[in-house]
């Protein structure tokens, strides 16, 4: 870090504030520039052929006639993306999943791609693409894959983890372990101890823009690529590695983004298009259908989950562990592991073991989905926690707030935390008016907590002072939730001027430094760190344009609410030099101003959240309606408010429609059921209550201003909040997700018997 | 001297051991005495570790310095959403 970025509590003039977001006009009056918003001259429309069978091997693919028809430009299949993986597993799974090669591993894995004139010609030479498919048995559920007798997705995987090392393949591609302590001897002593099993299924992130891109590559070597993406920088290093391509050849630039949530952290169609440019030496425009999003992009893991938790009647838990079983799709993931880490860091827990264990799957390659595997797991241990703390006649909060973790507290994860906000929102929770508030007939209430580690990463920004005293900040992590507001905000706070007077763009990979994804709830947190640094550069320079125009020593000189002073007896009669004055004479005290910072912006503080949820149950129906929510998170430094409580309500949006309804559903066939949002059915309006939130503010010390982030950890209650809610309204535990109307009314006739 | 704790996926490459004691300053340091030791670490630390130190999680800057003391674990480093 090339500054102190130790945190420091003072008054702040913009940071804290609400004003208007500055790309907010665009967006509501459809000026902004979305992936497919883009053209280039000449360019083709592409469209992708996907694998009609879950497990199928391909024995060949005849595109004569495809690329016989008039107006198709190019065809490519496999054989046009070589392997230049060089022995690294991940880029290779990445060039498998993005056309597959010897084996279609899921419905909708792409086999082949056409670039043509126009999408209806595109349309129609894919229908004349003969593949020959020897169709292999398959395996969709998590459970099943790993159950005697499943079908070996992959012969090369053998479970990594465990030891001695296995000498026959497996569908489980890694076992991981976690904790601390005996757990037996923790058993041994609890009064108590609730052990059940859960499961969650399959969901999709659901961001309302497809995936979209248009690439151009030139005779030259060199290539362009608009695209809508979480990283372009990232997709920059994705797609060279794949195409053989020089990085500083491929420029890459990032549209507005309609929704990633991790789901826009990996390559799906990029390359391909890129592929089919350099054959077709034309630009090709490739957007994916929300059929091909929902079954070749971004889904999150099907779970199941065992979990037991014992504790002493006066309410200690003695001891907790957990087995996690995670869907990753036919590649080799680390969701489970995950999963693993975040299911009982809400707790200081003496005695706690977990175990996660990657299941290969024909589904699509999963893909982060906020705070990424942290949902299910929290699902199924709070749900534990809450009929624990039933089961010894406590409070559900009480219990918690006897058992959370606090500073000093050893993980369940590993490290020893620094100061933390569990503690916080669960005391915040207890006395808000939501808990005491009356309910009606047939609604119930629960809670929950949350947790998500955040996290920092590689940021580079560029800081220019314009002629009339303005400021540009150049920036390379993409604005997904309202950065340029947040970024805005606190650029202005450190160099004393206005928030309208910053301009905040999101430069393309040319113009920059490496810049890690935006994920991890690190956009605020490591490019507003990089901001500091740019600005802090800025000042010094700008202190020393205003010695020269004094002609004093720049010692003599600091800076002080957007202007430099001149410090001492000996000028203390000098007026203030404001940026306009300063930036106006620039051309004559040395050129331009501007501040730089490249930067590893590490050092994110972990958060934590507890929901409260109020919902009715129809039981005749098994219908159900969120009545009433509440957030309460900590934000460590609420930048902009307005668009951390927006972070929070989207979060707890999400989180209430994968709880209540959405689902992966396939046939016996192995084909998604479901790929469109008629009957993948996520929340709108009109399903949602007002979405109430809290925000505290536990500073993060590793910030100048405690930001710790805000983006992912509002999805990981909700779950286990509704589940608890459902289950106080219609007193049955409900033990799988999505909680729909037809498993509360499976649940409602199991218990009548 | 740092005690640095393993991530269970860790402990077969470095003797089955959960703990192992470094003399180093920074991670960076850190890293390197632990693949010179166990050479089978190192392809883990190039891309699949994050480093805790005292709680907070470093990803990249492995300039860090290990204060005396330190509660330091090689940890999964992990995705985001």
């Amino acid at each position: 870090m090339s500054f102190d970025a130790a945190y420091q509590s003072k008054a702040y003039n913009s940071v804290g504030t609400r004003p208007l977001r500055p790309d907010g006009v665009d967006k509501v009056t459809g000026r902004a520039r979305y992936g497919a918003d883009y053209d280039m001259p000449g360019q083709l429309v592409a469209r992708v052929l996907r694998s009609p069978h879950a497990h199928a091997r391909i024995r060949g693919i005849d595109t004569t006639k495809a690329e016989a028809v008039k107006g198709v430009k190019a065809v490519i299949t496999a054989a046009d993306l070589p392997d230049l993986s060089d022995g690294d597993a991940g880029i290779y799974a990445t060039l498998d999943n993005c056309m597959a090669r010897e084996k279609a591993m899921y419905d909708g894995h792409a086999v082949a791609a056409i670039a043509a004139i126009d999408e209806k010609t595109a349309k129609a030479a894919l229908k004349l693409i003969e593949v020959d498919y020897e169709i292999l048995p398959h395996v969709v559920d998590v459970d099943a894959a790993i159950a005697t007798g499943a079908p070996v997705l992959n012969n090369a995987i053998f479970t990594t983890g465990i030891q001695p090392a296995p000498s026959a393949p497996s569908n489980v591609s890694n076992r991981a372990e976690l904790g601390h302590g005996d757990v037996d001897a923790g058993f041994a002593q609890a009064d108590v101890i609730i052990e059940r099993s859960y499961k969650t299924e399959q969901s999709h992130q659901g961001y309302i823009e497809p995936h979209a891109c248009v690439a151009s590559c030139n005779a030259d070597g060199t290539a362009d690529l608009w695209v809508c993406t979480q990283g372009h920088f990232v997709y920059r290093e994705s797609c060279a590695n794949l195409l053989g391509l020089d990085i500083s050849k491929l420029r890459v630039t990032s549209s507005e983004i309609g929704g990633g949530f991790g789901g826009k952290t990996h390559v799906w169609a990029e390359p391909l298009a890129l592929a089919l440019s350099r054959k077709a030496n034309r630009p090709v425009k490739l957007v994916m259908s929300r059929e091909e999003v929902f079954r070749a992009s971004g889904p999150t893991s099907a779970t199941s989950i065992d979990v037991k938790i014992g504790a002493t009647k006066a309410g200690k838990i003695a001891a907790a562990s957990a087995t996690l079983r995670y869907s990753c799709g036919p590649y080799p993931g680390s969701w489970a592991e995950t999963g693993a880490m975040t299911a009982f860091a809400c707790y200081d827990l003496e005695n706690v073991k977990t175990i996660g264990l990657e299941v290969i799957v024909n589904r699509p390659k999963v893909a982060a989905y906020r705070a990424p595997s942290a949902p299910m797991a929290a699902f199924a241990v709070e749900s534990a926690i809450d009929e624990l703390a039933h089961e010894i006649g406590m409070d559900a909060v009480d219990f918690r707030i006897k058992n959370a973790a606090s500073e000093g507290t050893r993980s369940s994860y590993g490290p020893v935390y620094g100061p933390i906000g569990i503690g916080p929102t669960l005391e915040a929770a207890k006395t808000h008016p939501h808990m005491s508030a009356p309910l009606g007939k047939n609604q119930g209430r629960g809670m929950a907590c949350g947790f998500w580690f955040n996290f920092g990463g590689e940021t580079c920004t560029d800081l220019n002072i314009n002629a009339d005293g303005t400021v540009t900040l150049a920036v390379g992590t993409v604005d997904v939730g309202g950065s340029r507001a947040s970024l805005s905000l606190i650029t202005a706070e450190e160099l004393g001027v206005a928030y309208d007077d910053i301009k905040v763009v999101v430069a393309d990979t040319a113009t920059l430094g490496f810049n890690e994804m935006t994920h991890g709830s690190r956009g605020t947190f490591s490019t507003s760190l990089a901001a500091i640094s740019a600005a802090r550069n800025a000042i010094e320079s700008m202190r020393q344009r205003a010695a020269i125009m004094w002609d004093i020593p720049v010692e003599d000189v600091y800076w002080e609410n957007g202007h430099a002073c001149a410090a001492g007896s000996k000028h203390g009669n000098r007026s203030p030099l404001s940026i306009q004055e300063i930036a106006a004479a620039s051309s004559k005290t040395g050129g331009p101003i501007a501040g730089h910072s490249e930067m590893v912006a590490d050092g994110a503080g972990v958060s934590f959240a507890t929901h409260i949820c109020d919902i009715e149950v129809d039981p005749d129906t098994g219908s159900s309606r969120v009545v009433r929510y509440t957030v309460i998170q900590d934000a460590g430094k609420a930048v902009h408010p307005a668009y951390v409580e927006g972070q929070y309500q989207g979060g707890a949006a999400q989180g209430i429609g994968w709880a209540l309804n959405e689902e992966y559903i396939y046939g016996e066939d192995g084909r998604l059921q479901n790929p469109g949002f008629l009957d993948y059915r996520i929340p709108v309006c009109s399903d949602l209550p007002m979405i109430d939130t809290q925000i505290l503010e536990i500073p993060n010390p590793n910030h100048p201003y405690g930001v710790r982030g805000v983006g992912e950890t509002s999805i990981v209650p909700p779950l286990a909040a509704i589940a608890n809610a459902v289950s106080n309204a219609v007193g049955v535990r409900m033990a799988h997700i999505p909680i729909s109307p037809p498993r509360i009314l499976e649940a409602l006739h199991d218990a009548k018997g | 001297m740092v005690e640095v704790k393993l991530w269970s996926g860790l402990r077969p490459l470095a003797d089955n051991r959960d703990v192992v004691c470094v003399e180093a300053r920074t991670i960076r340091e850190m890293l390197r005495k632990l693949e010179e030791r166990y050479p089978g670490l190192a392809q883990p630390i190039h891309d699949q570790v994050a480093v805790a130190v005292n709680g907070v999680i470093y990803r990249d800057d492995w300039s860090q310095e290990l204060p005396d003391g330190a509660d330091v674990m090689l940890m999964r480093r992990i995705a985001g959403g």
